[in-house]
């Protein structure tokens, strides 16, 4: 049975034109734009061979390889952070009310807004051992921060930090307090209410959150190209890999990467929407 | 007692929940907290609980000062009116869920949910999640996993109110028998008085923060403290500045020393009873006619129809109040009445 409160039932031309429209306008630039990356990830190009053989010998280049490698381990980071800190940035949002409860959520959403760029120069300023006092100090205990892969995280973790928050702050919201009392009630700590029945309330949109992370993390371009030195094999992400190859007229690696880049992407989203009407469903 | 609340107060901002609210809960019965809606009662229950902290007062379970105990520690079953589920989890878990925390052996825990579901005749939706129950057996749910602890005391809150009234009547019927079964002392709030009158052996009537009375269903039916007392538990009507019981009036068509004069306004039947409104001599038509409930053949054999002229007074022995802020010399000015 069609759902009638979110589908019209009548069909007529206007419906025909929006269509249409919305067809057109996601091929020229979604659809279309990105299936030239994939076409000319295998295709031959001037003295480049093409075919999956040399794609993947572009991808095997110890360069490429080392270049995944960062981006995975800084993403790998990032997660954890934003999936611990998020669900703790949730909780405290929706479960209490305090002074700047409402600046803390503006906070929160300033990564969506602000430019990765501006995060990266936001960062540099923090935290390099040049300009910050704090990057400074860590630098004359060993530990560097800026041009280096901790500066990686911390920038890939700013710029996805919403998107476990906004993903489980409604759950939390609309899931209410009684089944945590009710647990309380019968005898269970703090602890063993998160564990045993706040986690799984939120297991759904917590996963949801995370694989729009991961996506974001394994994207993310603008704030990594400022705190990273960027060049091979010295904190040479995936995205600035694609980004200095590109620059360099070798065309075929870059695309080679970026063709994983929205392979991973489109499976991120396979996911997400594997996961949503189970989420739906609950 | 099993309980004793002593001069529990309670406010969230201007509002004041609890007024320095003090009472005893008998040990083994079942007793029910009766009042309209804001009136105090689910904070009250929730206080009792430690779901609610109480700005000043003390609460005694079983002897032990739980004023500062955690509700964790407090050894309480608690029932919410929206069942609370852990949707998660299948009706056997939820049930266990108060045993696996106490760490319980493993095939104890399973004999005792066994044992609960089939207390709450729930043994075949074992594997189900809750939102494969109805209302009415997620609530049953909630109870046997309330009672899978033990708990000194039972509580629940407004327990049938998400239900339909066939539904909330059965189950009425049913936890008087599982109370009667299992004899744990149990508070329930609720604001249906027909609820109260017919399930619990005691009934404290709360409103606006305060206890009005407290007693047998019987008592405050047939002895109400005052007039919100009377009026909140049955039906009332305003028969010479007293509210008196729409049963409790006698009608005669014939004059009688005493009695009030006045017309058949309006015969309404309701399935075995009718309800004739009966305006005063002299009244206006602004609601406030005197209400009479008798059974049908009463009403025939007397021949009532609108316009016949009837004299009214109070039964032999039927529980008067005097209607607050009426004037004491009858007759000087407009009464204010209780609509019914």
């Amino acid at each position: 049975m069609a759902d009638t409160r979110l589908i019209r039932r009548r069909r007529g031309p206007v419906t025909l034109v929006l269509r249409v429209a919305v067809v057109v306008y996601l091929f020229l630039l979604v659809a279309w734009p990105v299936s030239l990356v994939f076409d000319r990830a295998f295709r031959a190009s001037g003295p480049h061979e093409g075919g999956v053989g040399a794609f993947l010998e572009r991808l095997g280049d110890p360069a490429a390889v080392y270049a995944f490698n960062l981006t995975l381990t800084v993403a790998l980071y990032a997660v954890i952070a934003n999936t611990v800190f998020g669900v703790g940035i949730s909780l405290l949002l929706v479960r209490y009310r305090f002074v700047g409860r409402r600046v803390l959520s503006v906070l929160v959403d300033l990564p969506l807004s602000v430019s990765p760029v501006v995060v990266g120069l936001a960062l540099v300023l923090a935290y390099s051992s040049t300009t910050g006092w704090l990057g400074g100090t860590l630098q004359s205990v060993g530990f560097q921060v800026i041009f280096s892969t901790p500066g990686l995280v911390l920038a890939t973790a700013f710029v996805s930090l919403p998107l476990v928050v906004r993903e489980v702050v409604p759950v939390l919201e609309e899931i209410g307090t009684e089944a945590e009392q009710a647990a309380r009630s019968l005898g269970a700590n703090g602890r063993q209410v998160f564990w045993r029945i706040t986690l799984p309330s939120i297991k759904w949109a917590l996963v949801y959150g995370v694989v729009l992370t991961t996506a974001r993390s394994l994207g993310e371009f603008g704030a990594v190209k400022i705190v990273s030195s960027g060049a091979e094999f010295r904190g040479e992400t995936a995205t600035l890999f694609v980004h200095n190859h590109y620059q360099n007229f070798d065309e075929p690696a870059a695309y080679a990467v970026a063709m994983v880049l929205v392979l991973v992407s489109v499976v991120a989203l396979a996911v997400v929407t594997y996961v949503r009407p189970r989420e739906e469903r609950a | 007692m099993s309980i004793e609340v002593r001069g529990v107060t309670k406010s969230y901002g201007d509002f004041v929940a609890l007024d320095d609210v003090s009472v005893s809960i008998p040990t083994g019965r079942l007793t029910a907290l009766l009042g309209p809606s804001g009136g105090g009662k689910s904070t009250l229950l929730r206080i009792i609980a430690g779901l609610e902290t109480a700005d000043g007062g003390q609460v005694e379970i079983e002897g032990t000062d739980a004023t500062a105990l955690p509700p964790q520690r407090r050894n309480v079953g608690f029932v919410f009116q929206h069942y609370a589920a852990f949707k998660h989890m299948s009706v056997e878990k939820n049930v266990a869920f108060g045993l696996e925390i106490r760490k319980r052996p493993k095939a104890e825990v399973k004999r005792r949910v066994h044992e609960l579901l089939e207390l709450v005749h729930l043994e075949q939706f074992a594997k189900r999640l809750p939102s494969q129950l109805s209302g009415g057996q997620r609530q049953r749910m909630a109870l046997a996993r309330a009672l899978a602890v033990e708990p000194s005391v039972l509580l629940l809150d407004e327990p049938f109110g998400a239900l339909d009234a066939k539904v909330r009547k059965e189950l009425r019927d049913w936890l008087r028998r599982l109370h009667d079964e299992v004899h744990v002392t149990t508070v329930f709030v609720t604001h249906d008085q027909e609820e109260a009158l017919e399930v619990a052996d005691e009934i404290v009537v709360i409103n606006q923060g305060r206890i009005e009375q407290i007693g047998s269903p019987e008592d405050l039916y047939d002895e109400p403290a005052n007039d919100f007392v009377m009026g909140f538990l049955g039906e009332v009507t305003t028969l010479d500045h007293h509210l008196v019981r729409p049963h409790d009036i006698q009608v005669r068509t014939t004059p009688a020393d005493g009695g009030v004069a006045g017309t058949v306004a309006r015969v309404l039947r309701v399935g075995f009873e009718v309800r004739i409104f009966v305006r005063p001599e002299g009244a206006a038509d602004d609601g406030t006619d005197v209400v009479v409930t008798m059974t049908r053949t009463f009403a025939r054999s007397l021949g009532l129809e609108v316009g016949t002229r009837v004299w009214l007074s109070p039964e032999q022995g039927a529980r008067r109040v005097p209607v607050v802020g009426a004037p004491t010399v009858p007759g000087d000015q407009p009464v204010d009445a209780v609509k019914v």
